[in-house]
């Protein structure tokens, strides 16, 4: 069954374009030493120093920013902690989203009472503003904190979807079947329950993913985050303190913004494939 | 009956928490941010450095419980402390200054990004054989995975240093008097357009996407088919049978897409310096004015609230199952 998702998963066209954006992504990451003309904080070489500022074309394809680093070499390396974040925040929230629509579904009751209105309050406080007060609170050094406070408000949506699929997969007859067999709870949910919400688990990853890249730029941009790491987002927030807008220098601002919106556009054209594919309804005919 | 009851009560209960979690923040936060406060406040009037001080918990030998009781009233008094950077100047002052920039610019591009998104929705979702709805539904896929404040900087690129078709930022001409209706309404109208744009065009794909899953999920249904067989024109299937039925999900998932929406929006108002709570909290951050950073927090978690309950609201006059039924 894993393998007819697969197949069906790579023969539906968004699927397949947004896998391919995420695998260049992670490619470009991992191989950013060879791909980076330059080291993000070089700013030349023992004889000569990088132009300030410098227009593109020649050995800066992208030109150099106010400090002379070069711009194409920040792009490729900011690839790697952009990444970084957004992963590693999609995953904890997924996690956290998936045991609470697990334990809060299944089991219901008083138990569902109290997740649930943790989780309710959590989807109507506004996440972005919270962010942002939470962070001009503690002041960020390393990308942990930053990880922390993006996962805190970014685990409520995928949470709410998954208990009503638990919720509604609980009164399925094979389910009930099981249960009459007596089969213990632990094993329902795990062997019963949880491969028929893999998609659904997927959906709320790619979602988590995305939200947290858009966060965590915007945290940067406006110099909530730790503006001394090399991440698209630091790179706006540089490219806006330096007025790089002011004379025109397109080449600062438009590429970690391009390179932000194709990463979110792979991941949100994986979730529209799978929706697509687990939903037979919206799948085309 | 019950159902505005239970959504009344929800409402009560999260502002309650809205209030808690403002209470809270502060003292849990390393560094002590009170004893910042209020030593950056030296010499302030007295009653005023005591709401400031019940705010932040610098009275640290009362309970903690009537300490929040102290901080709730001083709120329904309107008493929200002093602004550290416009100081001496009450928290409320200067947000009642920025308010209306907020509740006009990003409530309007809301509502027109809503009701355009919608419309588009339903009739992308009637119509998704075509080609032409294929391209309109990746072209806002594509949008919405930008955060909104790029497509700000792009927009003051090009139609505001570029060619300077609009100003670079700020909500209206400073030489134009607010007596001069007219003039007023023009240059507030003119500043207001390309964050407004931003807004809309961000978040109409929030909108659009929601709407069609649902259209979808409605004309699989056996009732559309009936209404086909019938002989219903077509007009009449699309809005007063699908898309009335698949506006409903929409209402209630307004929560989600608001909340982001007006992240978003507040994010834009920094790009365009535009005279609202977003750019006003921005520089809250960049002065550690933090009387006047909860306040803006409390401030648009509140409007939130108030949102999600009018939506709720609203499904009562759209879904006659609510209306009637007795749940």
């Amino acid at each position: 069954m894993l393998q007819d998702m697969l197949k069906l998963f790579i023969s539906n066209k968004k699927a397949l374009v947004g896998v391919m954006i995420l695998f260049t992504f992670i490619l470009i990451a991992i191989l950013a030493p060879v791909l980076a003309p330059y080291h993000p904080r070089q700013d030349g070489t023992e004889d000569r120093s990088f132009p300030l500022q410098a227009d593109p074309g020649g050995e800066h394809i992208l030109g150099t920013n106010h400090a002379g680093y070069d711009i194409l070499s920040r792009l490729i390396y900011g690839t790697r902690l952009t990444m970084f974040v957004g992963l590693i925040t999609g995953f904890i929230s997924t996690f956290i989203a998936l045991t609470f629509g697990l334990v809060s579904g299944y089991f219901g009751g008083r138990i569902d009472d109290i997740l649930n209105l943790i989780n309710n309050i959590f989807l109507v406080i506004p996440s972005l503003p919270l962010i942002i007060v939470i962070a001009s609170y503690i002041r960020m050094r390393g990308v942990l904190p930053i990880i922390l406070v993006l996962t805190i408000t970014n685990w409520a949506w995928g949470g709410r979807l998954i208990r009503s699929q638990v919720m509604s997969m609980r009164e399925r007859e094979f389910i009930k079947v099981a249960e009459v067999m007596g089969e213990s709870k632990v094993l329902i949910i795990f062997r019963e329950i949880l491969p028929n919400i893999i998609s659904l688990v997927m959906v709320t990853f790619f979602t988590a993913t995305l939200s947290a890249v858009l966060s965590h730029a915007t945290l940067e941009f406006i110099g909530l985050g730790d503006v001394t790491v090399t991440t698209w987002g630091s790179m706006l927030y540089w490219a806006r303190n330096s007025a790089a807008l002011l004379y025109g220098a397109w080449w600062w601002f438009l590429p970690p913004g391009i390179f932000i919106g194709m990463l979110g556009a792979s991941l949100a054209m994986m979730n529209f494939a799978i929706d697509e594919i687990s939903n037979p309804k919206i799948r085309e005919r | 009956m019950k159902y505005f009851l239970r959504k009344t009560i929800w409402l009560l209960f999260a502002l309650i928490i809205a209030l808690l979690i403002n209470f809270i923040l502060p003292r849990l936060m390393p560094g002590d941010p009170a004893l910042v406060v209020v030593s950056q406040l030296e010499g302030a009037d007295p009653e005023a450095l005591d709401a400031i001080r019940t705010a932040f918990g610098v009275e640290m030998d009362r309970n903690i419980i009537l300490q929040f009781f102290d901080y709730v009233r001083n709120i329904f008094r309107g008493d929200l402390g002093l602004s550290i950077s416009h100081f001496p100047a009450p928290v409320w002052r200067v947000l009642s200054q920025a308010l209306p920039w907020t509740i006009g610019l990003v409530g309007l591009a809301t509502l027109i990004s809503f009701v355009l998104g919608t419309l588009l929705g339903i009739t992308v979702a009637w119509r998704r054989e075509s080609k032409v709805s294929d391209v309109i539904i990746s072209i806002f896929l594509f949008i919405r995975s930008f955060p909104f404040f790029w497509l700000a900087l792009i927009l003051v690129y090009f139609f505001a240093f570029e060619n300077a078709w609009f100003p670079l930022g700020g909500g209206r001409d400073v030489a134009v008097r607010a007596e001069n209706t007219w003039e007023f309404i023009r240059s507030v109208a003119y500043h207001g357009f390309l964050p407004g744009l931003t807004i809309a065009v961000s978040s109409l794909g929030f909108w659009l996407l929601t709407i069609r899953n649902n259209m979808i999920n409605v004309l699989a249904e056996d009732y559309i088919t009936v209404a086909r067989a019938k002989g219903l024109s077509d007009s009449r299937i699309k809005y007063n049978y699908a898309a009335r039925n698949a506006i409903l999900p929409s209402v209630s998932g307004i929560a989600m897409a608001l909340g982001f929406v007006v992240g978003g929006s507040l994010i834009t108002e920094i790009v365009f310096s535009y005279p609202g709570v977003g750019f006003m909290l921005y520089e809250a951050v960049q002065q550690r004015d933090y009387p006047l950073l909860q306040a803006i927090f409390l401030f648009i978690t509140i409007g939130v609230l108030f949102a999600n309950f009018f939506a709720d609201i609203a499904i009562l006059a759209l879904d006659p199952r609510v209306r009637d039924g007795d749940k």
